[in-house]
């Protein structure tokens, strides 16, 4: 059966592009703190020799749209062309292509309706940013084959909190019962408190900084049962507009269980919003005592 | 109301660099143009196969052809298309996020609960 080689969640902030890879006036002046701390979470990922990335995302309005809505979309294709013009406008990402891992994809699509989660399906999809950014940071040479897995964060009606968790532990399940040798890692990306649009966006920090503290600890402690007894559809408005893209961070304690501490924490806090990466290993530290 | 013909507009123009351009420098005449051309084509269906039901009312309407971002919001737009759509049409004229301040500062007498943006 494969083996968990890592979990990984953290936000996706689509200014690290640009921030990191621009110089002299242009560049910011947090950039290379932002730069030093996603070096450290990359070797997280590189230390465990993945074969396999699972990558949970969101898409922003870009393939998506409300005519036709997935709450749970899973991308099987030998292939995912990736980011889209208004990311390159206002992100200045690059167009990529990554390969897919049909065979997962497929099994996670077969188990996942045997589990009660009624996944959509894309045989063509154009990822963006929610999946390139984690790219980006955590394997910028994407190399490696992905199955993407889209969760609706955005458009109401969205699925309740303890549905993300469930179909988190579901990932974990299905990942595991994948009758290959390769080592998968399963990386999520999501926010913590966050404003767009509205009167709370592009300040000093993060809209609720409280929140976000909580909201760390939640995650780092694996406390699911707090945070859930805390978090609900409705209660995700007061920290900012935007902030149901915590449940995507839900999903991923749930793929890491219960209880289960992460293995690396760091947290960074900028204007607009707060940076957080956590990585965990099932199977014990790479390289470490097993 | 139709927050999702809204949606429709901002998502629409959004993701077509010549509808950005094109809507920064005539806001009346694109919206004109789009609802009696564009609003009833259903996205993934062949030109034929369109929608016979969807406009805007007086007030959508007069919303999108001011460029009115702070009505948007209050009639319940998605905030993050109408966010994307309205920084690649100004951000070009302000410096570094002036303009995204801004945007933030023009909604400054709006409290939670914000406008539903269920569609």
């Amino acid at each position: 059966m494969a083996e968990i080689a890592a979990v990984i969640a953290s936000t996706h902030h689509p200014f690290y592009y640009r921030a990191s890879t621009s110089t002299g006036a242009d560049r910011p002046p947090f950039a290379d703190e932002w730069v030093a701390k996603i070096e450290r979470f990359r070797e997280t990922l590189t230390r465990a020799e993945p074969d396999v990335l699972v990558m949970v995302g969101s898409d922003h309005f870009h393939q998506l749209w409300l005519d036709n809505m997935p709450q749970f979309l899973v991308g099987k294709a030998p292939f995912f062309d990736a980011n889209w013009y208004n990311e390159e406008r206002e992100f200045g990402l690059p167009r990529m292509t990554l390969r897919g891992q049909e065979d997962l994809a497929a099994h996670i699509l077969r188990d996942g309706l045997d589990r009660d989660f009624d996944l959509a399906f894309s045989n063509e999809l154009r990822i963006d940013h929610s999946i390139t950014c984690p790219i980006i940071t955590l394997r910028p040479q994407a190399d490696l084959p992905i199955v993407p897995i889209y969760t609706n964060i955005f458009a109401p009606p969205l699925p309740q909190p303890r549905r993300f968790v469930a179909l988190g532990r579901a990932i974990r399940e299905m990942v595991e019962s994948w009758e290959s040798d390769q080592r998968v890692a399963i990386i999520g990306t999501g926010h913590l408190s966050l404003e767009l649009g509205g009167p709370r966006q592009f300040g000093e920090h993060g809209p609720d900084p409280e929140f976000d503290r909580k909201a760390v600890e939640w995650i780092a402690s694996g406390d699911i049962d707090g945070c859930l007894a805390e978090v609900s559809l409705e209660s995700l408005h007061a920290p900012g507009n935007a902030t149901h893209g915590f449940m995507d961070f839900m999903l991923m304690m749930g793929v890491a269980g219960e209880g289960r501490k992460a293995d690396h924490v760091d947290t960074l806090d900028l204007f607009h919003t707060m940076e957080a990466y956590f990585t965990w290993y099932p199977n014990g530290v790479p390289g470490g005592a097993r | 109301m139709s927050k999702y013909l809204l949606d429709k507009f901002l998502y629409t123009v959004d993701r077509d660099p010549d509808l950005v351009e094109r809507y920064r420098e005539d806001p009346a005449g694109t919206v004109a143009w789009w609802e009696a051309e564009m609003a009833n084509t259903i996205l993934n269906c062949t030109p034929a196969e369109r929608t016979t039901w969807l406009s805007f009312t007086d007030a959508e309407r007069t919303a999108l052809a001011r460029h009115d971002h702070v009505t948007l919001f209050e009639m319940g737009a998605h905030p993050f298309l109408t966010l994307t759509l309205f920084i690649a049409m100004f951000e070009r004229d302000h410096g570094p996020l002036e303009y995204q301040k801004a945007y933030g500062k023009a909604m400054e007498h709006l409290s939670l609960p914000y406008p539903d943006i269920a569609t």
